[in-house]
């Protein structure tokens, strides 16, 4: 019940059009870079259809960083988190929530975006697949990065651009093996992003909590 | 709500590489309220802090020296805290931004009493970013008061505040303590507390 209210709020606060000014930016930004690249390489089919599904996944990963500002330091900064710990809701459910929150808030989306632009890139059906299944198991584990950084970083000066600078090296795995299952014939690259995305998942709510309470007592 | 309200020991607080005070003990019964008083970076929400459980009180070399300890602070019953930040969304109306907090509560139904009382029923369709700094006080007072905690920590309550409203303020504060709640305040300004103990913070150095 009281997780639902989080839950509600954040999902209110973070989802396109929602209250805090959660908007489509980062979903453009994403069908922009795929727009871009047959720009910048040139139209030739073949190596489109070779590179387009890599290109897709590094425009993920910059579309997850672009909320990140948003999602812990202005709660931080208004005494939000404070108020919860009163009422005995840990920081851990909290950051669970928003977790949660901020995955549903780009990850489903993204997923929709990626029909356009595998057709702007002229992908395959099976790739088209197996991007979409790697982009499902790999965006969880991309936001839970991005949150525990964001909570990192909530309280220092500038963490927005440091957050996102933080992000990149951190999302190295869920890269390698997501978007190198595009050039396996096998799942197993599938399965290793979904098992990294599942450890961060469980993990993050954790990290993301302990650096809230250590941002309070800085 | 029996025993004994707020029980504090040998509360230290260290900011950085300032000692700001040490060797506090408070004990106050139900009932019972504290004025804090001091010069400003004394302390007072540094220990706001630490009564609130937000933050640990710091650690000391023990009478014996030989080990570092830490104070202690226990409640019996639930807290409320009011200090310079509202913890309501900016972006949203007054009215959405406090039936978070009162859904949290499950105090929905007595919101709009707390409103009419506190004279911000005309503000519930404004924007809390569009608040003044009176009118956002009187807001985190609403706030306060559907949380329904039973002992409350004030960190500057009365700030921004206009005199009408600061005598409501005080009857509050009265009402919280007829209920059985411990009431802790920090304020510069003068408040009416019959029977209040006042701390000053100067007088525990550490």
């Amino acid at each position: 019940m009281v997780i639902a209210t989080l839950l509600r709020r954040d999902l209110a606060t973070l989802l396109p059009g929602g209250r805090r000014g959660g908007t489509l930016l980062p979903l453009l930004f994403f069908l922009a870079v795929a727009m871009l690249y047959p720009f910048a390489v040139g139209p030739e089919p073949e190596l489109l259809a070779r590179t387009g599904g890599g290109v897709v996944w590094i425009a993920a990963l910059l579309a997850a960083i672009l909320p990140l500002e948003r999602l812990v330091a202005g709660d931080l900064e208004a005494g939000v988190f404070d108020q919860l710990s009163l009422r005995g809701i840990s920081e851990e459910w909290a950051m669970a929530s928003r977790l949660i929150a901020h995955w549903l808030a780009f990850g489903p989306l993204l997923l929709l975006a990626t029909l356009p632009a595998a057709a702007l890139l002229g992908l395959s059906g099976a790739t088209v697949r197996t991007l979409l299944l790697g982009l499902l198991a790999g965006t969880p584990g991309l936001a839970a990065i991005g949150l525990a950084i964001a909570a990192l970083t909530a309280a220092l000066r500038g963490g927005a651009a440091l957050a996102g600078l933080m992000v990149i090296p951190l999302a190295i795995p869920i890269l390698i093996f997501g978007a190198g299952a595009l050039s396996r014939p096998d799942s197993a690259g599938l399965a290793l992003t979904g098992a990294i995305s599942l450890g961060l998942c469980a993990v993050t709510p954790f990290v993301a909590g302990a650096a809230v309470r250590a941002a309070r007592e800085g | 709500m029996q025993g004994a309200g707020l029980t504090a020991r040998e509360l230290y607080c260290r900011r950085g590489d300032r000692s700001l005070f040490g060797g506090l003990d408070l004990a106050l019964k139900p009932g019972e309220a504290l004025h804090l008083v001091g010069p400003n970076g004394i302390g007072k929400s540094s220990l706001i802090e630490i009564l609130a459980g937000l933050r640990r009180p710091s650690d000391f070399l023990s009478a014996s020296g030989a080990k570092l300890v830490r104070g202690s602070v226990e409640w019996s019953g639930s807290l409320g805290l009011l200090d310079g930040r509202l913890a309501l969304d900016e972006t949203v109306t007054l009215e959405r931004a406090l039936a978070f907090w009162a859904a949290l509560d499950g105090s929905e139904a007595s919101a709009a009493d707390h409103a009419r009382d506190l004279g911000i029923e005309p503000l519930m369709d404004v924007p809390v970013r569009y608040l003044s700094t009176g009118q956002r006080k009187r807001a985190g007072i609403a706030r306060l008061l559907g949380q329904n905690a039973d002992h409350w920590l004030l960190d500057e309550p009365l700030n921004g505040l206009d005199t009408d409203i600061i005598g409501t303020v005080e009857r509050l504060i009265a009402a919280r303590r007829d209920a059985g709640g411990v009431v802790v305040v920090a304020t510069h300004q003068p408040i009416a507390m019959p029977g209040a103990v006042t701390l000053d913070l100067r007088d525990h150095p550490w």
